[in-house]
């Protein structure tokens, strides 16, 4: 009776685990936790193992900090909206995200502080200075580095839900976003191997397969043309060559700096040499919301789907 | 006037090394003979450094084929040319304007430097000194993060934010000193080029996102846009070389002190204003389209010096010269050493020029014990 009520009543699922379990009416709800060995997400102190090891968050997280836009999406996806009391200045989604004027590249470690936090959720982008500092000051951290791979990406959104309390919901959003990507991949067309160059500027600097923007392509089979450039540079973030570029040929352009500097397919078909690539004479090229496509967090399938629809047009 | 001139050789020491003594008298030194064969030279290598520019590149088009398409463009051979259109877009769009670039910009840095050089008595001067850099520097980034222009604005915004320091250091220093004292002008242009770098690095931290472009141009770059930048550059570039080469018999005048030069009749107040207007409206036109290339200003100058002699008759039309090829050279090598990526040209300026100057001084040293 009383676990029918609180389903009824729509309180968050980690209540529902509570309950369920505690009624036993449903013994595998648990089996499918992944880290039902580090407190079971309910059970505070969880310990979860993030970028910088095995953190302790001794208490349900209610005054939480996040200095990575990503980490911000992540913890409104699996419903710790609520526990967020600051988000960093770059975290502009979702709407309702507590924005302030934190930054996560250059970190303020008394204002940070000034928030009271019970927890700091960092990307790689932050000092680790100012990690050690949270850490004196007895708040733990957990730090998400950009994920290389969609499994890490899911693992951070768990490591999150289990921060939080929110493990089942967690786990739903992976699952729902695991579900869309298959569904996205299958639904790409059969027909000869694709090219890509996905620009993140002007200058023609762009990811190489290794970055996670490269994973997302690989997965979909396409060709990335900054591979040669990218072995060449030793780094997964090269510039290309103009001429290289135009020779290279690619079937698809990803444009990711739209809104930063104004580059539309217009601009793009208009450069010198662009008016012979296969992507501009086959209008695949396409622009894509800058921060869809430099987040590895719970909006992903919205950028595979962009770039299916490219892979449409290329293909058409 | 030998007196003169040997304490002007001291405050410059590497023209010390210089073994060829240069004539002291007024007479053309185009009548020694000696300098042609120095012009001739730096054009044949102006005309090579072309070339390669022209020929190499990470798109692997054979120079075989670009010279019979090179060739089957002049109209009056009468030659069909056999290059695909994708490689002659290549070639002609993307290779060539890099080259015409790189050849504007480093001629008129290095021969904007040489000018400093000589206005200010000072061997450490650079097209940069009066805050060119820096103005340039915080105009783009300013109209691009509060402006929100997009980035084919960014050109005139550097240029504005260049032209405004250089008029803010030449006030500030005329206030102290009335325009008689180089060193006060200089310490003006420090002082301006100081602050604005100071407001640059704050605007930049408080718009880490928009300014996103910024970040490529200070790295200096001879650019993707074609042949656009090239028309949008040349009229200012090719008019300040003209004006500043007018100027290199008046500047050989004032290397032997302002009182000197004054008293044969030159007005160097006047002249000193020119020489930096010109320099500084060719330098931040170059700098609106290409960034912040360091290194050619201050370097080249001093290598034509070391290898050819002191003489600004000589020194600035050959800067103009070495600057050019050097920077097409730089430019063949940012575009394959690490081909088909790119590397920052500003880096292999550095990279390159400074072992290259080294070279040169060891040679001339050598050759002079």
């Amino acid at each position: 009776m009383l676990c029918t009520h609180r389903l009824r009543a729509g309180v968050l699922a980690v209540s529902a685990v509570l309950a369920l379990s505690s009624c036993g009416s449903d013994p595998s709800s648990g089996a499918e936790r992944p880290e039902s060995g580090s407190g079971a997400g309910t059970e505070f102190p969880v310990e979860v193992e993030a970028g910088n090891g095995t953190v302790t968050i001794p208490a349900e997280p209610v005054r939480i900090v996040s200095l990575s836009p990503t980490a911000t999406e992540s913890l409104f996806a699996v419903g710790a909206g609520d526990q967020v009391a600051a988000a960093d200045d770059q975290s502009d989604y979702p709407e309702q995200a507590p924005v302030t004027d934190l930054s996560g590249y250059q970190p303020n470690l008394e204002a940070i502080i000034g928030y009271r936090p019970d927890l700091v959720v960092v990307s790689d982008d932050s000092p680790t200075d100012v990690s050690e500092g949270l850490e004196a000051a007895g708040v733990p951290v957990l730090a998400e580095p950009s994920a290389a791979t969609f499994e890490e990406a899911y693992d951070q959104i768990l490591d999150i839900g289990a921060a939080t309390g929110h493990v089942e919901q967690a786990q739903d959003v992976v699952d729902g976003m695991r579900a869309d990507i298959e569904e996205l991949v299958a639904s790409v067309p059969d027909g000869p191997e694709l090219s890509v160059f996905h620009e993140l500027g002007p200058d023609l600097f762009t990811a190489s397969s290794d970055t996670f923007i490269g994973q997302v392509y690989a997965e979909l089979g396409l060709v990335n043309v900054a591979d040669a450039a990218a072995q060449a540079a030793g780094t997964e973030y090269p510039q290309l060559s103009a001429e290289y570029l135009i020779s290279a040929d690619p079937d698809l352009v990803i444009l990711a700096d739209g809104e930063c500097c104004g580059v539309t397919p217009e601009v793009a078909a208009a450069r010198p040499g662009w008016d012979v690539i296969s992507a501009v004479r086959s209008g695949a090229v396409v622009v894509v919301d800058e921060d869809i496509a430099s987040r590895w967090g719970p909006r992903i399938p919205l950028f595979v789907e962009a770039v299916v629809e490219a892979i449409r047009t290329a293909s058409a | 006037m030998n007196g003169a001139s040997s304490r002007v050789d001291a405050t410059s020491p590497k023209a010390t090394a210089v073994p060829t003594t240069q004539p002291d008298s007024g007479a053309p030194v185009a009548s020694r003979g000696v300098p042609w064969r120095w012009m001739l030279a730096g054009f044949t290598v102006l005309i090579a450094a072309v070339l390669a520019g022209l020929a190499l590149g990470p798109a692997g088009i054979s120079p075989a084929a670009i010279g019979s398409d090179l060739l089957g463009r002049l109209p009056w051979l009468g030659l069909g040319t056999s290059m695909s259109q994708l490689d002659a877009t290549v070639v002609w769009e993307l290779r060539a304007p890099r080259v015409a670039l790189g050849a504007l910009v480093g001629a008129i840095l290095a021969v904007a430097g040489g000018s400093y050089q000589a206005v200010f008595r000072n061997p450490l001067a650079d097209p940069y000194l009066l805050g060119v850099a820096a103005g340039a520097g915080l105009g783009a980034t300013a109209a691009i993060a509060y402006i929100g222009a997009s980035t084919q604005w960014l050109p005139i915004a550097a240029f504005g934010g260049a032209v405004v320091a250089v008029i803010a250091a030449y006030a500030l220093g005329r206030s102290v000193a009335g325009g008689r004292n180089t060193t006060s002008l200089i310490l003006a242009g420090v002082a301006v080029a100081a602050f604005l770098s100071a407001v640059q690095t704050f605007v930049l931290q408080q718009n880490s996102e928009s300014v996103r472009p910024v970040y490529a141009w200070l790295l200096g770059r001879l650019s993707t846009s074609g042949w656009s930048d090239v028309t949008l550059i040349a009229p200012y570039v090719i008019g300040s070389l003209i004006v500043l080469l007018a100027h290199r018999k008046v500047l050989d005048v004032l290397r032997v002190g302002d009182d000197e030069a004054t008293s044969l009749g030159v007005s160097v107040t006047r002249v000193r204003l020119i020489v930096v207007a010109v320099a500084t409206l060719g330098t931040a036109a170059a700098v609106s389209v290409s960034g912040l290339i360091g290194f050619v200003g201050v370097v080249i100058p001093h290598v034509v010096r070391l290898m050819a002699g002191a003489n600004y008759r000589l020194v600035l039309p050959l800067s103009m010269l070495v600057g050019a090829s050097f920077l097409c050279l730089a430019d063949v090598l940012a575009r394959t050493v690490l081909s088909p990526a790119e590397l920052p040209i500003g880096v292999v300026t550095a990279c390159v020029g400074a072992p290259f100057l080294a070279v040169v001084l060891r040679r001339v040293r050598g050759g002079d014990t």
